[in-house]
């Protein structure tokens, strides 16, 4: 491979593959906060498409 | 009035690993394998990169979200959702539902060539002339019109593979889709791994990688580059016709919605890098193998590359056949995991508005697909129709869908900032204003731009060069149709309460909205 192609392959995984693992990095170390699982105000409503 | 039932207990994934599994499963499908690589290279290599990664932040992520906070906050199938939104954008729902039922009838058949092709596989039944055996051979291709002739090759596996996947949607979302997807999708990612690898060691792999990534920065200036770039995450991520929007309606009210539309459109772009790199090495080795330039090889997108091209290269290579039983099984995974959720839009739909079970969507509204599928994609015409049908309905269909939707959210409902506030409130981190300026402005006037380069070409020159008549049935006809079923199915009554609902409140409505 020519450097220039090298080069460009490693910056399309950094920035992809990287973006990947950021992103589920993210979602890891910023969970919800276990006590909003059930009684969150958006999980207090009332369930429409049960009524 | 048609009588009402109540309707049950709204399914739902038994967690977010499943449900970005399901997503993850569905964004990455045929597109990703077998249009990304020749797409890149043929847009400036290396340098595609830039427009590509563009599109992925400016419409792609964007879109993503905006179904996820659609189908999330509303709760619903398309049409549920966009009833919701106003009474007169419930037709947008059912145009979703019709671009999801029209894809679902072409899209098994291509899962079938795979499966079929993983047989021919083992002993290298398409011989010396690969493409002569697909289109004579294999699909006994008649040329464009309605053939009545059938393929008993393709008919058979394609309705065994009907009855297969309207099981799964039969038995639910979490028992159904997801278990399918939890088995189906790492299985996906483990089999396409070890191709790449295997790729990456064939004879002229490196020459194959230095054509595909080396920029050509002249491709920048091009405005048909930035369309392509822009059409490939659009498509690829499978946004804007009711699947996102159907599939985050089953999350659970608390769900971390917006970190996780990163994660799978991150992920989807991941497998498409894995295949651009996977392909490429491949079609280097056969650059190599012919003495050629990888610039003089033919066929480097979709069908011909997979049906035509990939046979070739698994003849001429060492242990071919193992090979092509990899990439073959690839794209059959990957096209199943995408075909379920396409359908999953249809019968989601169908079980809200006429209060049916899932049992008996899938028996109805999927037999009935099945038959439509069946009829038209197992004859000896099937491939023209299918070159046709998938053009329009992705061209004209997907992109029209997805700028009226962009319209109706932002001018005609005046819901951004509500959904915005709503992807804010259930989410940990935090979606800025850019996001508004992007679904409400900039998606909307990318996409038309796309809309009117594509209308204009097909306008201009008959598609593929078919017979006029032909595309005025298969393609216009085709979307006319579609814009007629959307009216019908709104104008009838619904069997099950939609509009009584209330969407959760947003106690930070004023700050996070503002």
């Amino acid at each position: 491979m020519t450097p220039l192609a090298i080069v460009f392959m490693i910056i399309a995984m950094l920035v992809i593959w990287g973006g990947l693992v950021v992103a589920i990095t993210f979602l890891a170390r910023h969970p919800l906060a276990p006590e909003d699982d059930d009684g969150g105000p958006a999980a207090r409503g009332p369930s429409p498409s049960t009524r | 009035m048609a009588e009402r039932t109540s309707a049950p207990a709204r399914e739902q994934w038994t967690g977010q690993y499943g449900f970005i599994l399901a997503a993850i499963g569905s964004a990455v499908g045929l597109g990703n394998i077998w249009r990304f690589p020749g797409v890149a290279y043929d847009n400036g290599g290396g340098a595609f990169l830039i427009p590509y990664l563009v599109a992925l932040l400016t419409a792609g992520i964007p879109i993503l979200l905006l179904d996820y906070s659609l189908g999330h906050r509303f709760r619903g199938s398309a049409p549920t959702v966009f009833r919701r939104l106003g009474r007169k954008y419930e037709p947008l729902g059912w145009f979703q539902v019709a671009i999801s039922f029209v894809i679902a009838t072409y899209y098994t058949v291509i899962i079938v060539w795979a499966i079929r092709y993983i047989g021919f596989s083992v002993d290298l039944a398409w011989g010396e002339d690969t493409s002569g055996f697909f289109f004579n051979e294999f699909l006994r291709y008649s040329g464009a019109g309605l053939s009545t002739d059938f393929v008993g090759g393709i008919f058979w596996p394609m309705l065994v593979l009907w009855v297969v996947t309207l099981l799964i949607l039969a038995l639910g979302v979490a028992s159904g889709i997801e278990r399918a997807n939890k088995i189906f999708m790492p299985l996906l990612v483990i089999l396409f791994a070890i191709m790449v690898v295997r790729a990456l060691f064939l004879e002229g792999a490196t020459d194959g990688l230095t054509a595909f990534f080396t920029p050509n920065w002249e491709a920048l200036r091009d405005a048909n580059v930035w369309i392509a770039a822009y059409s490939q995450i659009f498509f690829s991520l499978s946004i804007a016709f009711g699947i996102m929007l159907t599939y985050s309606s089953y999350l659970r009210r608390r769900s971390n919605v917006a970190p996780t539309g990163f994660v799978v459109a991150f992920a989807n772009s991941s497998f498409e890098l894995l295949a651009g790199i996977g392909v490429f090495a491949t079609l280097g080795f056969m650059a190599a193998q012919q003495g050629i330039a990888i610039d003089d090889l033919e066929n480097l997108t979709g069908v011909m590359l997979s049906f035509a091209t990939f046979p070739q290269i698994v003849s001429m290579m060492p242990g071919g056949p193992i090979f092509g039983i990899l990439f073959f099984t690839s794209l059959t995974l990957a096209g199943f995991t995408s075909l379920i959720s396409i359908l999953q839009v249809v019968s989601a739909a169908f079980q809200e508005k006429f209060g049916l079970s899932r049992v008996q969507a899938s028996l109805y509204i999927g037999g009935f697909a099945a038959v439509i599928s069946l009829g038209l994609y197992s004859s000896t015409s099937g491939l023209a129709i299918l070159d046709t049908v998938d053009a329009y309905t992705n061209e004209v269909g997907v992109v029209l869908s997805a700028i009226l939707t962009c319209v109706i959210v932002t001018v005609g409902a005046r819901k951004l900032p509500e959904l915005r506030a709503h992807l804010n409130t259930v989410s940990t981190g935090h979606i800025g204003r850019w996001w508004s300026v992007l679904v409400g402005l900039v998606v909307p006037l990318a996409l038309l731009v796309m809309l009117v380069t594509s209308l204009v070409t097909l306008v201009e020159e008959p598609y593929e060069g078919y017979p006029v008549s032909f595309l005025l049935v298969a393609g216009w006809g085709l979307v006319g149709l579609m814009v007629v079923a959307a009216i019908v199915y709104t104008l009838i009554p619904w069997r099950r309460p939609v509009d009584d609902f209330t969407p959760d409140p947003i106690p930070a409505l004023e700050e996070v909205g503002r």
